[in-house]
């Protein structure tokens, strides 16, 4: 009864036709223009100084932004990266002393622990994620700070400077782990049953528990690739900056992630998910933090373009869902 | 009083929409009481006196029966809203609908019974000229319809005009003065009701002959009797869970059909989703093929219990999945090697069930959501069959699915049973119960009143055990407020 075909004038289908192409092509168009602008502006923006200098600023983000794509697909939300960004960086120079990989892996380590935290509380505990990794996030910076001591302490080695700062065929190191991980994030999602059951679960959940999906395990193991993700962004920028700062890495990363998810066209109630689109999300609203800067435009106002930005994108989405 | 039938995809819901501004026509006009009209939102139809009761229940869940019931129009007392004049008359006007409830309870704590009465208070009360009723009575038991029924009949004799969708045949014989068919989104016949019978009312539906439909029956179900062998393949012993389930046995053999009977809110779904391992017990045991198996979906399914669950929309279809996807979910496990799904393997399974189901879908890459709700229905059923099941748990297999669907889905589940399949029909369609099942265990208050065998299986004796079974003291008697509290937590 309620799935009779709708034949909806022909001004509603060309208005949802030009929604539909923004919402799935419109953080690539807009990328492209931002770039032409810019490199008309300022023909030195099309160099690769200031690929590099873009590059450091988004990978972090963008990684976040593929946990957070992942937790937001199953109706989740994930606050406590920023927070887990923070714990990593913390964690570094503590075990710095027995090398610089294992340290990092105790980074990783930490991140997916809190991760794990996270996905048990939302899972078995049924905890709203919205307030999970809230009480995540707040506690979990404060157990950062605790470890590192209120000053930040510099990190003076080579490998994690490295991972942070140099680059392999001209492109920074971090950039081609980040491609890695955009690939691996992708081929999970498309090809694998793990990838299908997350979308099958964030889109009805009941459905997929009476379909016998694991659905804990899903939830749990998405949580710990959120916090794992985060803890690799916070390593990149411990090699980047040179020193941990807990109480100051990582701060409002969790917003720029979930703009980012949202802007490249992930809705937030859950079911689908963009990877690339995510990656577009991130590239293009550090884009437009740059073009602002760039053209010296106050910080202030450049905070309130991207507030406009991302009513813009959500309303892209919405007029595309709810019909 | 007019009734408007046809198949699902006959234009009914569209053409609701039409009249009640939901869409813009392309051609034609809306005329009403002689005049042309144009509504340029649903408000503006409302306004107009059109009111509208859609399938699923359109309210607000949080907010109190009586807030509900005058949302929008509360009765106010020095510009506040006065919530004991609310009360007290939302308490009255209930009563005429028989839900004897406490107004001031949030909606939601209602049985889903009671929750469609309110919603149809809350039409009627907006001072309506037209009433337009799509599917009422679907998720009503049969005592809440004949309220129903004497509501409408007092709106008739008031000169409101109703619109009445349905698919079952019988309430529109009872109620309807005059009937539209629809078919392929065009008006096939106008008549008054007692001039077309039922079978005529059929063929004009589906669009075929006569004849073609008496020798199809009025169900898929072919009347001889499956060839039961063997020991159980599924035996769920004195199940109990506490308002919902009070020691309730079942075994189903294999090549069995067994029907569950009894009201709504009488424990079937409950029964057929504790079997499945959904729902948490407090005691009894479930057998699969001679073994207790883990009370978890998914061991269940590994035992080879699988089950069709009753509201497709909340519990079946995963909307934005594929049909692709969404037929091979639970079967995951099975074709993924390595944690990678095996993408030819999966595409073997859809193949042929979108064949031998056939289910028609533009592609397998389509959107299960834009499907009919029949090929929904098969979808799920293909999801079922392609874990390979010993055992079939079917609740409410054809509710909301067309005529012609409906009598697919149900030689589907015949022939299943000829080929050794156990199966648990619950369905509250007594025909399809009656004529589908080999064997019927009647239940009433979450207890088994009865189990009806051989001859024994018809719809007289059906009746019989369920009003002859005495009341159940420790599960709320019969006539309290909400009969049917059991349905509650599926919906929270």
């Amino acid at each position: 009864m309620t799935d009779v075909a709708v034949r909806p004038t022909p001004a509603v289908l060309d208005r949802n036709r030009v929604v539909t192409w923004l919402q799935d092509y419109g953080v690539y168009a807009a990328i492209a223009v931002l770039i032409a602008i810019n490199t008309a502006i300022k023909p030195s923006f099309f160099s690769m100084d200031n690929f590099r200098v873009q590059a450091f600023q988004v990978v972090p983000v963008l990684i976040v932004a593929l946990g957070m794509a992942l937790v937001i697909t199953t109706e989740g939300i994930d606050l406590s990266v920023g927070a887990v960004i923070a714990l990593s960086s913390a964690v570094i120079p503590l075990y710095l002393g027995y090398g610089p990989w294992l340290s990092i892996v105790i980074a990783l380590v930490a991140g997916c622990v809190s991760g794990l935290l996270a996905g048990l509380m939302v899972a078995v505990a049924n905890v709203q994620p919205i307030i999970a990794t809230l009480a995540l996030m707040i506690g979990v910076r404060g157990f950062a700070v605790i470890l590192n001591g209120a000053s930040a302490k510099s990190v003076t080695d080579e490998t994690i400077g490295a991972l942070g700062l140099d680059s392999w065929f001209g492109i920074p190191q971090e950039v081609w782990i980040a491609v890695v991980i955009v690939l691996v994030v992708a081929f999970v999602v498309r090809r694998t049953a793990f990838g299908r059951r997350l979308t099958a679960i964030g889109d009805n959940r009941a459905a997929s528990a009476l379909a016998g999906l694991p659905v804990k395990r899903v939830l749990v193991a998405v949580y710990i690739i959120s916090g794992l993700l985060a803890a690799i962004a916070g390593v990149f920028l411990v090699g980047h900056g040179g020193y941990a700062d807990p109480s100051n890495y990582g701060l409002n990363y969790e917003l720029s992630a979930i703009t980012a998810v949202v802007v490249g066209g992930t809705p937030l109630t859950g079911g689908r998910i963009k990877v690339l689109g995510t990656v577009a999300g991130a590239v293009f609203m550090q884009l437009v933090a740059a073009t602002l800067i760039q053209n010296n435009v106050k910080n202030s106002y450049s905070q309130m373009v991207e507030a406009v930005i991302i009513i813009g994108a959500v309303y892209a989405a919405r007029g595309r869902s709810g019909r | 009083m007019h009734a408007l039938i046809g198949e699902n995809g006959a234009g009914k819901s569209t053409l609701i929409k039409v009249m009640t501004g939901v869409y813009e026509p392309d051609e034609g006009e809306v005329r009403l009481r002689g005049e042309e009209v144009a509504f340029a939102s649903p408000l503006a139809a409302q306004e107009a006196g059109i009111s509208t009761i859609y399938q699923e229940v359109n309210l607000v869940p949080m907010m109190s029966v009586a807030r509900n019931l005058f949302l929008g129009r509360e009765p106010r007392r020095y510009g506040l809203i006065d919530s004991t004049r609310m009360k007290r008359e939302a308490r009255d006007i209930l009563r005429d609908y028989g839900v004897h409830v406490n107004p001031a309870r949030p909606l939601r704590s209602l049985g889903l019974g009671a929750q469609q009465m309110v919603a149809i208070a809350r039409a009627v009360q907006i001072d309506a000229r037209v009433v337009i009723m799509d599917e009422p009575t679907s998720s009503l038991e049969a005592r809440e319809v004949e309220t129903l029924f004497g509501v409408i009949r007092r709106l008739r004799d008031q000169g409101i005009a109703i619109v009445y969708v349905s698919h079952r045949l019988d309430e529109l014989y009872q109620v309807c003065d005059r009937v539209t068919v629809m078919r392929d989104g065009a008006v096939v016949r106008v008549d008054d009701m007692s001039a077309v019978d039922r079978i005529t009312l059929v063929s004009l539906m589906l669009g075929r002959e006569i004849g073609d439909v008496r020798t199809h029956g009025a169900t898929g179900f072919a009347d001889a009797e499956h060839q039961v062998k063997g020991a159980p393949v599924v035996a769920a012993r004195n199940l109990q869970r506490r308002h919902q389930l009070d020691g309730v046995s079942v075994e189903i053999r294999p090549g069995e059909v067994v029907g569950l009977g009894g009201l709504l809110g009488s424990g079937r779904s409950e029964t057929a989703k504790a079997i499945m391992g959904a729902l948490p017990l407090d005691g009894g045991s479930v057998e699969v093929g001679g073994t207790t198996t883990r009370r978890t979906v998914a061991a269940s399914i590994r035992a080879g219990v699988v089950m069709l669950p009753e509201d497709r929309k909340a519990e079946g279809i995963v909307p934005s999945l594929s049909v692709r996807e969404n037929i091979v979910l639970a079967a995951l496990p099975r074709i993924t090697r390595a944690g990678l799904v095996d993408r030819a393997k999966q595409d073997e399974i859809v193949d042929y069930f979108m064949k031998r189901l056939r289910i028609k879908a533009s592609s397998p890459d389509q959107r299960v959501s834009e499907l009919s709700g029949g090929n929904q229905q098969k979808v799920l059923l293909a999801r079922c069959l392609c874990l390979d099941p010993k055992a079939l748990l079917l609740d409410e297999p054809t509710r909301g699915i067309d005529v012609g669907a409906k009598a697919e889905v149900q030689g589907v589940i015949n022939e299943l049973a000829e080929q050794g399949l156990g199966v648990l029909l619950i369905s509250s369609e007594l025909d399809e119960l009656i004529e589908g099942s080999d064997r019927v265990v009647v239940l009433k208050d979450g207890r088994v009143v009865g189990e009806l065998t051989g001859d024994d299986v018809s719809q007289d004796t059906l009746m019989t055990t369920l009003a002859e079974a005495p009341p159940e003291p420790d599960l709320g008697a019969p006539g309290a407020p909400e009969p049917d509290t059991t349905e509650e937590e599926r919906h929270d």
